[in-house]
């Protein structure tokens, strides 16, 4: 009888233990998940795009057109002023251009005040032009620059705040100058090396 | 043994030998000017003999050279605002870009140990003249009215743009200074403004003023003349005594038996003035100085190899013509602020003008006594004019400045680095020019060399047209809205 509970306590344990091991099991093929690169761009725009709206209307909207309390300009550093979201967006990608390969993202436009920020690979152009075409869609596709294949990912900048549609219908190089709220102005591209 | 075999056996000796000796000079020792494959630009002459500070253990790769650029010049880069940051090219967007121009490497456009590449735009380093075309090409494009048919080289040459400082010359500056005349109403330069709120911000003060009585020197090193002018000076009115430099350990309580030095070097001035040291060290008066600066290293075990620091600069080490009489002059920090006189009382007046031609023999220096420049100055030690009136040679090549300090704090002093502020010389616009003049004036006088020589005595024959370039372009704006 003895022997028997002996070997009823080995084989529940042996249960246990197994239990234990295909939960580890099924724990570490949670960890192990991996993400495909357009679930990346995507969560990395979710985050780009999002602070960019948060600094747009908690900070340049409120500050400086509602309670007019300090300025946004171009020019911030001699006006002592806030920098303009695009600005801020730019400083952002160059810090993270800084400390990592594993990705980059830039602001580009079909309309850019900065020339500079134009389409330049095909991906750009074709990305720019589809999600013009296509609202509230994002465009992926991959590319080869300098050598290197990238994942590509293009998302529609959106005007969601009047100082955006006010700034670039009135600045003299803007080669647009009837954005409306809404618009899509240009695009956030992100970029993984493959 | 046959007469070939010795042949061979010496040439192997001698090749050997001289190999080691080479290779040994190279990483480590000896005599290297034997080594430099060509003469170094004037910010690098003074110490190329520290070879490994650019070029690491002699066998390493680019990335080692762009840092040693860095480690020295990243600063400066910052400070200017730089317009073409080495992150602005990381985004793989600009690979194209990069493949015809490097620009994320200083030394795409500056090399080194190629004198006959030396730019002829008096920048004293290498600097091609198509390198703007590379990427802006199209910019007689989007602006037809100013930019047609310009040469592909005068982007850089023409007064109108630097590829990193254009902190006086973009677009919306000139536009915003467009009309500020020659000549300004109120004429005080920067320095004194900074020297207020240097003085409202306090961070040298050590302790209150100090008397006559309280001098705790050793009874054997004192008299009533040191006395005297320490009393008077800046130290003594901001509770440093005399143990604070001359026996520093000791009145810091890290040593009971420090012995008196009798003549405290630059270690002893950077305990207290770090900011001003650091500018002094990046500098060419005092960059042979700089403690990770050394002619040799010694080997691991010290054995052959022994550790040579460089000598101070002295004039006749410099490429700008100095005066004789100064030849052998060891810069350090007393040489412009003078114990000369063999007193305490740190000249700062003196240090402004002075000190430099005392060393300076070159025609723009040898001009400023002839300069308007030069009358505002008298004036104003004359008591004839209010402080802040003249126009020094610090002015310009050493002005007070806003910085930042290792905490992060906003401190005003004087950047003793002579080149921060040289080259290219729009640099001195905004720290010194447009405190008396406008900006128009600015431009054209700093473009004409000849009236630099002449130390600005005179009227500028050149007329930079960027600013009327800027207008014209905004009032075609103001027009099309």
């Amino acid at each position: 009888m003895s022997n028997f509970k002996t070997t009823l306590k080995k084989f529940a344990l042996t249960g246990i233990g197994a239990g234990l091991m295909l939960t580890m099991a099924s724990t570490s093929q949670v960890n192990a998940k991996t993400f495909e690169p357009a679930q990346v761009t995507d969560m990395l725009h979710l985050v780009l795009a999002s602070d960019r709206e948060v600094y747009t209307k908690k900070v340049v909207k409120r500050l400086a057109n509602k309670h007019k309390v300090i300025k946004a300009s171009e020019f911030f550093e001699d006006d002592k002023a806030l920098p303009l979201p695009a600005q801020m967006f730019r400083f952002g990608s160059e810090t993270v251009a800084d400390k990592t390969k594993d990705f980059s993202y830039s602001l580009i436009s079909l309309w850019p005040i900065n020339k500079q920020n134009a389409p330049k690979t095909d991906i750009e152009k074709k990305g720019l032009e589809f999600i013009n075409a296509n609202k509230g869609k994002n465009f992926y596709g991959e590319e080869s620059l300098g050598g290197k294949k990238y994942f590509t990912a293009v998302y529609p900048d959106v005007a969601i705040a009047t100082p955006c549609v006010g700034c670039h219908n009135n600045h003299k190089d803007t080669p647009k100058k009837d954005f409306k709220m809404g618009d899509v102005m240009g695009g956030v591209v992100i970029r993984i090396p493959l | 043994m046959s007469r070939n075999s010795l042949f061979w056996i010496l040439w192997l000796i001698i090749t050997l030998g001289l190999g080691g000796y080479l290779s040994a000079a190279m990483i480590y020792s000896g005599d290297r000017s034997n080594l430099l494959i060509g003469k170094t630009t004037s910010g690098h002459h003074q110490i190329e003999l520290s070879c490994n500070t650019c070029h690491g253990n002699g066998f390493t790769d680019e990335d080692t050279i762009q840092n040693a650029c860095l480690s020295c010049h990243e600063n400066e880069l910052k400070v200017s605002n730089d317009s073409h940051p080495i992150k602005k090219f990381r985004d793989p967007r600009n690979a194209d870009r990069l493949e015809q121009l490097n620009a994320m490497k200083c030394v795409t456009c500056h090399t080194e140990h190629k004198p006959h590449l030396v730019s002829d735009m008096g920048m004293g380093l290498t600097l091609p003249k198509d390198y703007c075309f590379k990427c802006h090409e199209d910019i007689a494009k989007e602006r037809p009215q100013t930019h047609q048919n310009l040469s592909f080289d005068s982007c850089a040459t023409s007064g109108c743009h630097n590829y990193h400082d254009n902190k006086a010359l973009y677009e919306k500056f000139l536009e915003r200074h467009a009309d500020t005349p020659d000549m300004k109403l109120t004429q005080l330069v920067n320095n004194f403004k900074y020297e207020k709120l240097s003085e409202e911000y306090g961070g040298l003060k050590r302790g209150d003023p100090l008397d006559k009585t309280d001098a705790n020197a050793p009874k054997e090193h004192l008299n009533d003349s040191l006395v005297d002018s320490w009393h008077q000076d800046a130290h003594a009115k901001n509770g440093v005594n005399c143990t604070a430099c001359h026996q520093p350990d000791k009145a810091q309580q890290t040593s009971e038996k420090q012995t008196w030095i009798k003549k405290p070097g630059i270690a002893v001035c950077a305990s207290c003035h770090k900011e001003e040291n650091k500018s002094f060290l990046a500098g060419k008066h005092g960059m042979r100085l700089n403690p990770s600066l050394s002619q040799s290293k010694s080997d691991p075990w010290g054995i052959l190899f022994k550790e040579k620091k460089f000598t101070p600069m002295r004039p006749e080490l410099a490429r700008l013509e100095m005066k004789e009489a100064a030849h052998g002059t060891e810069l350090t920090c007393n040489t412009c602020h003078s114990v000369r006189k063999n007193n305490h009382k740190f000249n700062l007046q003196e240090a402004k003008v002075e000190a430099c031609l005392s060393c300076h023999d070159d025609q723009h220096s040898k001009a400023y006594l002839t300069s308007p420049h030069y009358k505002l100055w008298q004036k104003e030690i004359k008591g004839e004019l209010p402080k802040g009136s003249g126009v020094t040679c610090a002015t310009c090549h050493m002005p007070r400045v806003e910085v930042e300090d290792e905490y992060e704090n906003i401190i005003y002093l004087i950047n003793h680095n002579q080149n921060a502020n040289l080259r290219p010389n729009e640099k001195m616009i905004r720290s010194a020019c447009l405190s008396c003049h406008g900006l128009r004036f600015s431009i054209d006088s700093l473009a004409d060399p000849k009236l630099i020589k002449k130390n600005f005595h005179g009227r500028s024959t050149f007329k930079i047209e960027s600013i009327d370039w800027v207008l014209k372009r905004s009032s075609k704006a103001e027009e099309t809205k």
